[in-house]
């Protein structure tokens, strides 16, 4: 874990840069979160990445809050407030600016356009993370068929997902995993 | 909360927005409540929002990442850690399956390549993802202008 301010620069750069390129939400950029700090920089490792994204997924509030858990992997407590900020700065002001004018432009083709364009992208990315968070975590059969129950239950049921993870950390605990 | 509990939006006005902040990028819900704040209060009223719904998530992520670095490593905590890596891991393929449900029922057109050139060129071969959106995107928008055409 390292703080210096040169860390912390390129921590603000890194997601601030995402922030704009998180097409149809903040999942779209888990793929490049993990390319950035695991590839790249070697902060962390795969599993380590997979389990942060856990324990962002499973604690309350938003999932986007995965960002501040992997800046304080990263740089310590600075470095989650600096993630968050870079993470969510960009966009708002963006989505602000935009809020200003957007009335007038409800029913133009070219915006009907692009909200139609950014769909597949944004499915691509989405199974994209899937892919990245599954290869961290899934080391075995027992932890494939912890994967596939949840999906199970998340896709075919409305049973909370917080449910899941819970029995999932119980059974990781009694050693099944 | 805020249309039902303060009565602070209309549900027109909330899904009005919610569609805006799907479209643009960024977290949504975060984009949702600082735009929101805005409207109300001016940037005051948007950084009180972000602040309010970031702020006591930010500090439980400290105290997350504090205890994952202190005891992250145990074996004590390492099956509980794969089991919940696991189930996230459920938790977004069930996420990306339901996101790709009404490509599986339109017929088989670019959509269907974009969105697999997007997952293997970001998921398999681990492309800058800036890079890839600027390839991408803007031959995804002018399909979807060209469909428009159609219609």
């Amino acid at each position: 874990m390292r703080s210096d301010p040169a860390t912390l620069a390129a921590l603000f750069l890194q997601f601030a840069v995402l922030s704009l390129f998180a097409v149809g939400g903040g999942g779209s950029a888990v793929p490049e979160m993990h390319r950035q700090t695991v590839e790249i920089a070697r902060s962390l490792t795969d599993r380590q990445f997979s389990e942060l994204f856990a324990i962002a997924q499973a604690a309350p509030g938003p999932n986007i809050m995965f960002v501040a858990l992997l800046g304080h992997f990263i740089a310590g407590v600075p470095g989650a407030a600096i993630a968050t900020v870079a993470m969510c700065g960009p966009s708002c002001i963006l989505a602000c600016a935009v809020a200003q004018v957007v009335e007038r432009f409800r029913k133009a083709r070219w915006r009907i356009a692009i909200q139609a364009g950014l769909v597949p992208v944004t499915i691509g990315l989405i199974a994209a993370s899937a892919l990245i968070i599954a290869r961290g975590a899934d080391r075995n059969w027992a932890s494939l068929a912890i994967t596939a129950t949840t999906f199970a239950v998340v896709y075919w049921t409305r049973l909370s997902p917080l449910v899941v993870f819970a029995c999932a950390a119980l059974l990781g605990l009694v050693g099944f995993v | 909360m805020l249309v039902e509990n303060k009565g602070w939006m209309t549900a027109h006005e909330f899904n009005d927005l919610l569609a805006l902040c799907q479209f643009l990028p960024g977290p949504n819900i975060v984009n949702l409540c600082a735009v929101f704040g805005a409207r109300m209060r001016g940037i005051p009223g948007g950084l009180a929002c972000l602040v309010g719904l970031l702020g006591p998530s930010v500090v439980l992520m400290i105290a997350a990442g504090a205890a994952y670095r202190r005891f992250g490593a145990l074996p004590e905590m390492h099956g509980v850690l794969s089991g919940l890596a696991a189930a996230a891991a459920g938790a977004v393929i069930a996420a990306a399956v339901k996101m790709a449900e009404p490509l599986v029922r339109v017929r088989l057109g670019p959509e269907h390549s974009v969105a697999l050139a997007t997952f293997v060129a970001v998921g398999v071969l681990h492309l800058s993802l800036p890079l890839v959106l600027l390839v991408i995107v803007p031959v995804s928008i002018g399909f979807a202008w060209r469909r428009a055409d159609a219609k």
